[in-house]
């Protein structure tokens, strides 16, 4: 997997993991490309699209695009398959995740995933051993540091 | 120091964290950017300070802007820095920062290497763990080579956690530094075998990924994988192994026979799947695509496979996703052409199937049957029973049944007589035989019209000289039928020689048509009376005479098992047994529908034959599209269809946003085609095998109307007599009035038998007007139902009438009305007049029943009601039909608007109390029944409920169904005293009372 990007229905982006090191300017210029192309698509066109020499493969879950950019050789369905595990992922550690808690505790969002996949290939399979080992490491962290409160919304 | 510590986190509380920033922003939509410029600045001062955790708390901050699009690159240092944190809490933030913000150019790089060492080294697995995944991120080929031993030394550490990241980074580490691939690869090849399933699967994923760049160095790794492939349940890592098989094959074909076993039970898990997921929409499309796999397929056993999938998938549940049956006839066609299959005896038995079933089709399938015919020669390379010729079976059958849809009729009798086919199967050769003579009844029939003789002669000409090879046939069927055949011809041609017309009557040799038959049809047949099917017709005979004069067998060896298993004791097996030669011999035999695998009974409401609808096909399409193969056609139209549907909707949906815009329409969601749309081109005649025996259900709409406030059963049986001492057709009539009521089930009709007038009163009833011509007895039954009352509608009434055909003939078109009184309103169908009867929704085949509900308004419920109605209906037999005519009334009384409703003792004293009701009393004469007994009769058939029961007397309660409360007190002494709000309601509801225990 070159990058997973999650974008809400309003084009804001919240947020993206590249596995290719890109500079910023071209990772912006990708990320507005793609915002635009997968947005102006109807619910009912297909999750998967040739895009320059990849294949772009989304999801929408409620207001968020899971968006994920793959090599040719890759399997598209598959691709789904991970996008949908970390869906389940995400909810099984916010308890009925929505787009907020992503915004407010996107470093979470992002510690999670780094569990899930490391450089684009999945790492983890059983999501049990996902969330043990986020678990493990939250416990870690300073005891309820006040920058680390779960905000009350 | 203390006051430090205080001033300190005294300035935290002033800093924005996260969620304040993100707050911030939502909250700043208009000036999003001088806003944010702001909390740069503040940021740009929280990095100043010396707090770790406030400068943490910026770089978290910052990498929150860097996602919005900002430019963070100013504070790479800042990140390596709270990356070096020694708390995880701040390193965790480094580390995400870093592998969100730094990319190959950002020169801090160079400083971090000495960190991630140490952090590699870290005894704390998720310093370690965090590490590798931030360098996952950023790792620059300097980083590569600089950790590439670290990590490789990483890949055997004790923890499964950290080993897995360790495999998944080496290939990010071979991609920058190519040169760590040699040292690392034993040790990554080790970890296919590790004992953590998630390391074995990091490991099948890096080599798979490498394997694909350059598969010729991954050869000898194949037996390992093939294990795995065989042992996994991991899906993912599955997923992993055949892709890699998928580059190695070409390198090494004599992986691909090997792989063949584990790769087909793969597919035939899809295959499965596949037959869960079909639809209406997709089924064309599904098939379509295995076809394609049919064509390429290479081995015979899994394209036999493919050919059985597609088969079932089409034909499951009565074909219920079939909407074009000339797109299926035509894939039946398609794979015909499959050489070296073992089943063509399944799609000729799909063929037949469908032919005779869908009675629209039938054109179409003659017409591809004649074709097959014609070139039978391309299906008779493999002669093997149950070979792809079993479908010339089917072919000749279909031509010679229905050979009046034959456009050429002459060509496919000379096609079915050619010499060639003696070489085929002797049962495929009887078949032959037998439809060339219909074949030959059909030809004569149009030659005989039109030409003079000559034609019609040679015809019988070509006959009796193709048929003599069939008579020398080795096979006994084959050649009884041709030579009985044979010397018919020749009879005919005798006659045609003396210009005698024949062909009318060698037609009538095969008049009529032959209906499907459901498997267990027979058992719907009544026995007749007087005949008993375990009597001998004659004397058995002695067990020693059929041992010594065993019969030999005259034209086939005959199982001798069979002879002696000849009457009286069959053993289960034996009986197992014969039930499944019988299941394969009607599945060979067209005229048995098949049990369908599933149990849905979708058409129920049409068991006969005569509703099969007749679809038009639409013949300005041209059948066949060139350039295209058959099936495919369907498909194309079938998508031409869907985006003419789809641009029509788009349209009636412009027409309708315009019209919003103009502000009156209302918008209708558009959804996506559903199932129900799609109207299917050709029904099935399904005769399920589960034939209503007596009674139907109601249909579902009816049910919407239980809603209402109560209802009135009324039974009527229809039976037709004749008696003996008059002519047929003289009819005696007979009323029966059956006020038996039971607790239970109104449903249960069958009552009616036991029906001896021993209770009086009834809610509603049928009466008979007058002496009728027919024969009808009419019994009638009825019952108000216990369903809970809708009191706000309390103008309705719901009459279910039971509707039994008790003559063995046909009833039909039953109209049922009844003449209005100023009060009470048969509910009629929207715009039919005030004198049009409700038509009954079904008809009656002998012997069974139905239910019809006709919902009736009424305005005053203070007075029993009689009506007056007639139902009309024809009775058909099979050489004529009679209108029928039955008078009745309706009767409905005051007990029927009453719902039994429960009240609290404290409730009812007060209604009591309040004075609004008026009084009546009544006594009941010469009854004698315990009181408990009485009080229950009137609760049953009264409607009331027991409010309280206090030694010698009782008070009741119930309720109408526009709200009069009705209170009773009943004593010992058989005296009612009765107090009710309407006056007139209560006078006929204490006669009804009465009446009901006057004729106990």
């Amino acid at each position: 997997m070159q990058f997973m990007l999650l974008f809400s229905r309003q084009g804001k982006l919240r947020l993206q993991k590249w596995y290719v090191p890109l500079c910023d300017k071209e990772k912006k210029k990708i990320t507005r490309e793609l915002l635009q192309t997968v947005l102006a698509r109807k619910p009912k066109m297909c999750s998967f699209l040739e895009w320059r020499d990849l294949k772009v493969v989304y999801k929408r879950y409620a207001s968020l695009y899971f968006c994920c950019a793959i090599e040719n050789q890759d399997n598209e369905l598959i691709t789904l398959e991970i996008i949908h595990r970390y869906v389940e992922l995400l909810d099984k550690y916010f308890g009925s995740v929505c787009e907020l808690d992503i915004i407010f505790n996107f470093e979470k969002a992002y510690f999670i995933l780094d569990e899930f996949l490391l450089g684009g290939e999945a790492q983890e399979t059983s999501k049990k051993n996902v969330l043990k080992a986020i678990e493990q490491a939250d416990l870690l962290q300073e005891p309820r540091h006040e920058y680390f409160n779960v905000p009350v919304y | 120091m203390a006051l430090k510590i205080v001033k300190g986190s005294i300035d935290r509380m002033f800093d924005k964290n996260l969620q304040d920033l993100v707050r911030g922003i939502r909250n700043h939509k208009e000036d999003e950017a001088k806003y944010i410029s702001t909390c740069i600045d503040e940021i740009k001062q929280e990095l100043k300070q010396d707090n770790i955790a406030v400068k943490a708390n910026a770089v978290c901050k910052l990498t929150y802007l860097q996602m919005l699009g900002y430019d963070v690159s100013w504070a790479a240092f800042n990140i390596v820095e709270v990356m070096s944190s020694s708390k995880f809490t701040y390193k965790r933030i480094g580390y995400l920062a870093a592998s969100q913000c730094f990319h190959e150019s950002t020169d801090v790089i160079m400083l971090t290497t000495n960190q991630i060492r140490k952090d590699l080294s870290s005894p704390n697995q998720y310093d370690t763990g965090v590490a590798l995944t931030g360098l996952s991120c950023f790792v620059t080929p300097d980083l590569a080579r600089d950790l590439a031993n670290d990590i490789m030394t990483l890949m055997s550490h004790t923890k499964p956690y950290i080993r897995k990241k360790a495999v998944l980074i080496m290939y990010k580490v071979f991609l920058k530094y190519p040169e760590s691939l040699r040292p690392a690869f034993p040790r990554l090849k080790e970890k296919l075998e590790d004992p953590d399933p998630g390391v074995q699967s990091a490991a099948v994923n890096v080599i798979c990924e490498l394997a694909r760049r350059n598969p010729k160095n991954y050869l000898s790794l194949a037996p390992l994988f093939f294990k795995l492939m065989t042992s996994s349940t991991n899906n993912w890592v599955l997923i992993k192994i055949i892709k890699l098989f998928g580059a190695l094959t070409p390198l090494e074909p004599r992986l691909g026979k090997k792989l063949i076993e584990p790769l087909t039970n793969l597919i035939h898990r899809a295959l499965d799947l596949l037959y869960g997921m079909v639809s209406k929409k997709n089924l064309m499309e599904i098939v379509k695509k295995l076809m394609l796999h049919v064509d390429k397929a290479e081995g015979t056993t899994y394209r036999d496979e493919l050919l059985t999938k597609i088969i079932d998938i089409c034909s499951q549940s009565n074909y219920q996703y079939i909407t074009n049956f000339e797109w299926y006839i035509s894939i039946l066609v398609e794979l015909t052409r499959l050489e070296g299959t073992r089943h063509g005896h399944l799609i000729a038995s799909q063929m037949l199937d469908v032919a005779i079933r869908v009675k629209a089709i039938r054109i179409f399938a003659v017409a591809q049957m004649a074709t097959l015919l014609d070139n039978a020669h391309l299906l008779t390379g493999n002669m093997q029973r149950n070979g792809i010729c079993e479908v010339l079976y089917a072919a000749a059958w279909i031509c010679g049944e229905f050979s009046e849809h034959l456009e050429n009729p002459m060509q496919t009798l000379e096609a079915m007589l050619r010499p060639k086919v003696a070489t085929l199967p002797g049962h495929i050769q009887a078949v032959y035989v037998q439809n060339a003579a219909k074949l030959f009844s059909t030809v004569l029939k149009s030659q005989e019209g039109s030409t003079e003789g000559t034609a019609a002669q040679e015809t019988s000409q070509l006959m009796i000289d193709r048929l003599p090879l069939f008579v020398q046939s080795a096979n006994l069927e084959v050649q009884e039928r041709a030579s009985c055949i044979l010397q018919l011809v020749k009879y005919i041609q005798k006659l045609q020689q003396k210009e005698v017309e024949v062909a009318e009557e060698v037609s009538a040799l095969f008049a009529g048509e032959l209906n499907p038959v459901a498997p267990k049809a027979q058992k719907k047949v009544p026995v007749p009376e007087g005949l008993d099917l375990d009597a001998w017709i004659n004397e058995p005979p002695s067990e020693s005479e059929s041992e010594d004069e065993q019969p030999k067998a005259i034209f086939a060896k005959e199982e001798p098992k069979h002879s002696r298993s000849r009457h009286t004791e069959v053993d289960e097996k034996e009986l197992a047994r014969r039930r499944e030669a019988r299941k394969q011999e009607q599945a060979n035999n067209p005229f048995y529908i098949k049990a369908s695998p599933s149990s849905q009974k979708v058409y129920q409401e049409s068991p006969g034959v005569e509703h099969i609808p007749v679809v038009q096909i639409d013949l300005t399409v041209p059948l066949k599209v060139p350039g295209l193969p058959m099936s495919d056609q369907y498909l194309k139209l079938e998508e031409e269809r869907r985006q003419k549907e789809r641009a029509d909707k788009k349209k009636k949906e412009k027409k309708k946003r315009k019209e919003k815009r103009s502000g009156r329409g209302r918008r209708h969601d558009s959804g996506p085609e559903s199932e129900e749309d799609i109207t299917p081109a050709h029904m099935v005649d399904i005769v399920t095998e589960e034939m209503p025996e007596t009674y139907i259900l109601p249909t579902p709409d009816n049910r919407l109307l239980t809603m209402s406030s109560t209802s009135i059963f009324l039974f009527f049986f229809i039976e037709q007599k004749s008696s003996k001492h008059k002519k047929k057709k003289q009819k005696k009539e007979k009323e029966e009035k059956e006020k038996k009521k039971k607790k239970k089930h109104h449903h249960h009709h069958r009552h009616h038998s036991d029906g001896g007038a021993d209770e009086s009163v009834q809610n509603g009833t049928v009466e008979d007007e007058e002496p009728l011509p027919v024969s009808m007895c009419l019994t009638l039954n009825h019952k108000v139902c216990d369903i809970q009352g809708n009191l706000q509608d309390g103008s309705q009434v719901v009459v279910s009438v039971i509707f039994e055909n008790k003559c063995d003939s046909l009833l039909k078109s039953m109209e049922f009305n009844v003449l209005d009184s100023l009060n009470s309103k048969l509910q009629r169908p929207e715009g039919s007049g005030p004198h049009d009867g409700f038509t009954v929704p079904f008809q009656l085949p002998p012997g069974v029943s139905n239910e019809a509900r006709l919902v009736f308004t009424v305005q005053s419920i203070v007075m029993p009601q009689k009506m007056k109605g007639t139902l009309t209906f024809i009775v058909k037999n099979e050489d004529s039909s009679i209108h029928e005519k039955l008078d009745f009334k309706l009767h409905f009384t005051c007990t029927s608007y009453l719902i039994t409703t429960p009240c609290y003792s404290d409730a009812f004293a007060k209604l009591l109390e309040s004075g609004d009701l008026k009084c009546s009393s009544v006594r009941l004469e010469e009854v004698n029944m315990p009181f408990h007994h009485l009080l229950a009769r009137i609760c049953f058939h009264h409607h009331f409920s027991v409010v309280e029961r206090i030694d010698s007397c009782a008070s009741m309660y119930s309720r109408s169904i526009q709200g009069h409360h009705v209170c009773l007190l009943v004593k010992t002494t058989v005296s009612i005293d009765a107090k009710c709000d309407e006056p007139t309601l209560l006078g006929n509801v204490l006669d009804e009372i009465k009446q009901t225990f006057s004729q106990c």
